[in-house]
């Protein structure tokens, strides 16, 4: 398969030092569920899990891109669509200097990023949300790149994968958040109807209405380990019941045993492990079975 | 009758009304002249009230204890009205009621969230807070009115989907992603009506369709007042800033262009004259019904993907 439409981001603004904000700074990172010391290197050599208890530490789209394109090749789709404050939503806060501050703090435009490029030479679109931007909160621009990147695959036949990370919707988009819910929905008909594959992976957290929406609608979906996954938060349903959640609520292991997940993949054979499905997905299976025997 | 905070002028003139009612019966004076002029009264301070709403007192409208919910509904624009139970995998969730009616002699399958009428009645129905069961059923009943191609009705009146642990255990949030998914690919005509409170991922889990419309004093959004406030600025104080700031009423949603009509209510509210409300709806889903029904399958599930495919602001740089 050719990759003639991807271009190098790898000295792109894609990968600028100012992005990665959200592994530690400095040389060393304490892991925060074994408490084990490793260099910052060990971490990114080791795709930031750890190497002693395998905790996955939250990653945003450049890292995941690195991980799953091959050689760190692809074009980032759609990075006209900038976030607007049409509402004038202010609470402490007005949302458009918040805009402006995440947008600083994380040299991104948005909660979304969408790549094409190969996976282990398979052309794949993958839209990756951003937690290290607001949260990862699902807004306009969310969903607008979700729909392109849905018409991008049907236009050129190519799988659609979306990596979720998030607290859910955009408070200070109101409605307009809430309905990215229907919008992203109503596309994935379309990509199903064009019988292109979508895969949904779930990393940590996927909570609210992006679990109520795209999230849970994978014709596979997967998680990676100990990842938190719910409608509502821990603590709201806490609240609610007035009683302490159970051990290993609503993590991944919880879902995949309540039968909401495919299978949990651990990030270090993630792409091995999606590559085998996305060509379960695309082999040409016309014709008759070659025999082994002959 | 009850009486919101805001309404105190109207609850004065019905205080002094009945004080006067009382005392004509009492020195048998005929007292009918004051109290046609307090009537009219009344109809002013409610119309003055009432045109001038604050979004926050739209919010308190939607909540008012003596509003309409789907089953009043049901009876009053409907007919022949059997009500169906059950998800068919778990259980039957009182907080969503569902069945086959006729409206106007048509075969239709109307659902909704349902609210108790009195403290028991609101801890069966769980306050219209629907379990994963509420959505698997009203999406069953769909499919079996798609099937038998009848529309389908939806009214919209829920705080939230159910936060629970056995909501969570059973998928609260694959049951409403499935619904939108389903929901925008039914083949029939799909009517959702916020009668009430239109809270986020549940109002949305029965509410994709080729019309969604708010009654005049409803609201709809992504998140409570109330949790707004309590997560954007840390307090629960400022529940009338986030009504506000949220752009929840019928006039902001018909105005973005994200709900399609707004159905006035009657002066006063719907609880003020529910019959002439339901007589109001009911000429209003008439009249959708007919103008779906001239377009085909295709052009509905068309038309609903690129109405919610338009949805959102951004700048194209
Ligand atoms: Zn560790």
């Amino acid at each position: 398969m050719s990759s003639t439409w991807f271009r190098r981001s790898k000295q792109g603004i894609l990968t600028s030092t100012k992005e990665k904000k959200e592994t530690p700074d400095g040389l060393w990172h304490k892991c925060p569920e074994c408490k084990a010391t490793n260099t910052k290197q060990e971490l990114s050599d080791n795709l930031y899990v750890c190497p002693h208890c395998g905790y996955h530490n939250r990653i945003n789209a450049v890292e995941y891109f690195e991980i799953l394109f091959d050689n760190n090749e692809y074009e980032e789709l759609f990075t006209n669509i900038m976030p607007k404050d049409m509402l004038h939503f202010v609470d402490m806060k007005p949302y458009d200097s918040r805009l402006v501050d995440a947008q600083k703090a994380t040299n991104l435009t948005d909660a979304m990023t969408v790549g094409v490029g190969n996976m282990n030479s398979q052309p794949i679109v993958i839209a990756c949300m951003n937690f290290n931007f607001i949260g990862g909160s699902m807004g306009s621009v969310v969903g607008e790149k979700i729909s392109r990147g849905i018409d991008y695959a049907i236009e050129h036949k190519l799988p659609f994968m979306i990596i979720t990370k998030s607290g859910g919707a955009r408070m200070m988009e109101s409605a307009f958040s809430l309905m990215q819910m229907a919008k992203t929905a109503a596309k994935l008909t379309r990509l199903a109807k064009a019988g292109l594959p979508y895969i949904s992976f779930m990393t940590d957290p996927t909570t609210g209405g992006v679990t109520a929406s795209y999230a849970m609608l994978g014709d596979i979906n997967i998680a990676e380990p100990n990842a938190l996954i719910g409608f509502a938060g821990p603590r709201v349903i806490k609240e609610t019941i007035k009683k302490d959640l159970p051990d290993g609520f609503q993590k991944s292991e919880f879902l995949l045993e309540h039968g909401f997940l495919d299978f949990i993949v651990n990030r270090k054979v993630l792409k091995i492990k999606l590559s085998q499905v996305v060509q379960w997905f695309v082999k040409d299976a016309a014709g008759a079975i070659a025999s082994d025997l002959n | 009758m009850q009486f919101l905070d805001f309404e105190k002028p109207i609850e004065d003139l019905y205080t002094q009304i009945s004080k006067l009612k009382e005392l004509s019966v009492k020195n048998q004076v005929d007292v009918s002249g004051s109290i046609k002029e307090m009537e009219t009264a009344v109809e002013k301070a409610r119309t003055d009230i009432y045109s001038n709403l604050t979004p926050w007192q739209r919010v308190q409208v939607s909540r008012h204890p003596e509003r309409p919910y789907t089953l009043y509904y049901i009876e009053k624009i409907f007919t022949n009205f059997t009500e169906l139970y059950g998800d068919r995998q778990v259980k039957d969730d009182k907080a969503m009621v569902a069945g086959m009616a006729e409206l106007n002699g048509h075969p239709v399958m109307v659902m909704g969230q349902q609210k108790g009428i009195n403290t028991k009645m609101r801890q069966m129905r769980n306050f219209g807070m629907a379990n994963p069961e509420g959505y698997r059923k009203a999406l069953r009943l769909m499919k079996l009115a798609e099937k038998f191609n009848r529309p389908i009705i939806t009214f919209i009146d829920t705080p939230g989907a159910f936060p629970g642990l056995e909501a969570e255990e059973r998928g609260q949030a694959e049951a409403i992603a499935r619904n939108l998914f389903e929901m925008v690919n039914m083949k029939v005509p799909v009517i959702c009506i916020i009668i009430g409170e239109g809270a986020s991922g549940g109002a949305l889990g029965i509410g994709v369709g080729d019309k969604v419309t708010m009654l005049e004093n409803t609201w709809y959004t992504v998140i409570s007042p109330e949790s707004c406030s309590s997560i954007l600025w840390r307090s629960w104080n400022f529940k009338e800033k986030a009504a506000e700031q949220l752009k929840l009423t019928s006039i902001d949603m018909s105005g973005f262009g994200l709900v399609d009509d707004v159905v006035p209510e009657p002066l006063g509210g719907a609880h003020a004259n529910p019959e002439l409300m339901a007589e109001t709806l009911k000429e209003y889903l008439i009249e959708s019904i007919n103008e779906l029904s001239k377009l085909t399958p295709d052009e509905r599930i068309n038309g609903r993907i690129e109405k919610f495919s338009k949805m959102g602001f951004f700048d194209e740089v």
